[in-house]
């Protein structure tokens, strides 16, 4: 193929890919509304389940994006150092976010910060937001896009604990950002933690966290067992959906870890609205594809 | 059968409602949110809509623009009401408004203020934006369009919009300050308890 031909493919794809993401939950994120609701018993909270798969239909049937805020487009990049498009993906991911702001539509979200002016394009400064991971020797390139909306993101917070305050001191942290700032952020919600050295390794990892599949596992057993207890814990303090009490809190916990300093423990919390729009796709070389995230996927 | 609210509101059409009821508007519903919020407020500019006995909505929807020049509501959700918990006391007083219409709870100044003005403050089931848009018949004035996209104050018509929960009464009771309080009760036992299965430091 030619690389300007190549090129295009590779936006159009990605274009198609966000404005999708946006009207379409993730297989795992769908299945796992349909069993919180189907556990349910508060009649309030069941009927918000209900508004909320009514809302899924409708988005689907209308093809619109299923919440007004498709957020800030974030692109996740594990890209093998031989891919032949490497060097380009930077403006591809750009155009590809100019091409499905027109495609969804999505709301303009890029705010110039300091000039304070919406851009109207949906792009901006260093927008959409790139995080990249080079995999060596390999020619295919995996990308999670993930729409980061305004009422999820708000919860978002890292510090840095003592040693002292251990784990414990972790827990503390998760339980206080969820039942505070999370009960606003369209619960339920999958929370993602990162637990590492400074802070913004942590909050790096945390919103890592959230892009893992909801009934994943971290492969740490005891990183696996706090994913557990904290799940377990949070659903027992029964936010339900919005907030509005139920039998459950989250979708789900889970943990991303590095080494940390001897003297350290960064920790963050990222967090997933109910509704959570990210979806991943896997390129080969010669730009074929396969959408990992959703099943049964024409784009 | 279903409770429904027709613009203007008037104070007795909110007197018996209580946190926890579930009802639907029929009317007007202008979208309103941070900088609206801050130039009636904080700059003292006067909003290109009168507002009194009127809703209005803390959301950012997205909009297309037809060829014949009007506007399609493509999908309007709510957004989280707290971030206008600074100015919501103040902005009830200025302009008469009797419904406030978002995402999650607000904090004891807008409590206050809906207590003073007569007013209630509704959730809107954050997310379902199709849902809420198939609510809306026509979009009849936009203003404020240079705020961009999320920010114009976007004056809608719609009928039997909901499913609204009140969160905060006339009589000021705070339907998610109640549940935090509940929450932050029952968060410490399950916290010990999990303290003693973290012990990774040895």
């Amino acid at each position: 193929m030619d690389k300007e031909v190549a090129v295009q493919s590779l936006t159009d794809t990605m274009a198609k890919f966000t404005s999708y993401i946006g009207k379409r939950l993730p297989t795992d994120v769908k299945q796992k509304l349909a069993d919180l609701r189907t556990l349910e018993t508060n009649p309030l909270a069941k009927s918000i389940y209900d508004s909320m798969a009514e809302n899924q239909e409708a988005a689907d049937k209308l093809d619109r994006p299923s919440c007004q805020d498709t957020g800030v487009i974030q692109y996740f990049i594990s890209a093998g150092a031989k891919f032949p498009l490497l060097g380009e993906l930077e403006e591809i991911l750009h155009n590809a976010t100019l091409g499905a702001t027109k495609i969804g539509p999505l709301r303009h979200n890029a705010v110039e910060t300091f000039d304070e002016k919406n851009t109207g394009t949906n792009t901006g400064s260093k927008i959409p937001w790139l995080d990249w991971e080079i995999v060596p020797d390999s020619d295919c390139a995996t990308i999670d896009v993930y729409m980061a909306g305004g009422g999820c993101t708000l919860p978002g917070k890292a510090t840095v604990l003592m040693p002292g305050q251990g784990y414990e001191g972790v827990t503390e942290f998760v339980f206080d950002v969820i039942t505070s700032r999370g009960v606003n952020a369209c619960p339920p919600l999958l929370v993602g933690v990162g637990v590492s050295t400074s802070v913004e390794t942590a909050a790096r990892l945390s919103k890592r966290a959230i892009l893992r599949p909801v009934n994943s596992k971290n492969p740490n057993a005891n990183a696996a067992l706090m994913e557990e207890l904290l799940e377990e814990g949070l659903n027992e303090v029964g936010i339900g959906p919005q907030g509005l009490t139920g039998n459950n809190s989250v979708m789900g916990v889970n943990i991303e870890a590095s080494a940390r300093h001897p003297s350290t423990i960064g920790v963050a919390v990222s967090t997933g609205c109910w509704a959570h729009r990210r979806g991943k796709i896997r390129f080969n070389a010669d730009l074929s594809y396969e959408v990992l995230s959703h099943e049964g996927v024409v784009l | 059968m279903k409770k429904i609210l027709q613009t203007p509101i008037r104070d007795e059409d909110l007197e018996d409602l209580n946190v926890g009821d579930v009802v639907y508007l029929t009317g007007h519903l202008v979208t309103c949110r941070d900088v609206a919020h801050r130039r009636l407020i904080e700059q003292k500019r006067e909003l290109p809509v009168d507002l009194e006995g009127g809703a209005i909505f803390h959301a950012g929807p997205i909009v297309r623009k037809l060829d014949d020049g009007k506007f399609e509501m493509v999908s309007i959700g709510p957004t989280t009401s707290m971030r206008m918990e600074k100015f919501e006391r103040e902005f009830i007083k200025q302009t008469g408004v009797k419904l406030i219409v978002g995402k999650g709870g607000m904090g004891p100044e807008t409590a206050a203020g809906c207590q003073e003005g007569k007013a209630v403050h509704a959730i809107f089931p954050g997310g379902c934006a199709v849902l809420a848009a198939t609510k809306v018949e026509e979009i009849e004035r936009a203003e404020w369009q240079d705020l961009g996209m999320p920010e114009t104050l976007w004056v809608n018509r719609v009928r039997e919009f909901g499913p609204l929960i009140i969160s905060i009464d006339t009589k000021g009771n705070n339907l998610i300050e109640q549940n935090k309080a509940r929450f932050n009760e029952k968060k410490a036992p399950v916290m010990e308890r999990i303290f003693s299965q973290v012990k990774f430091i040895r």
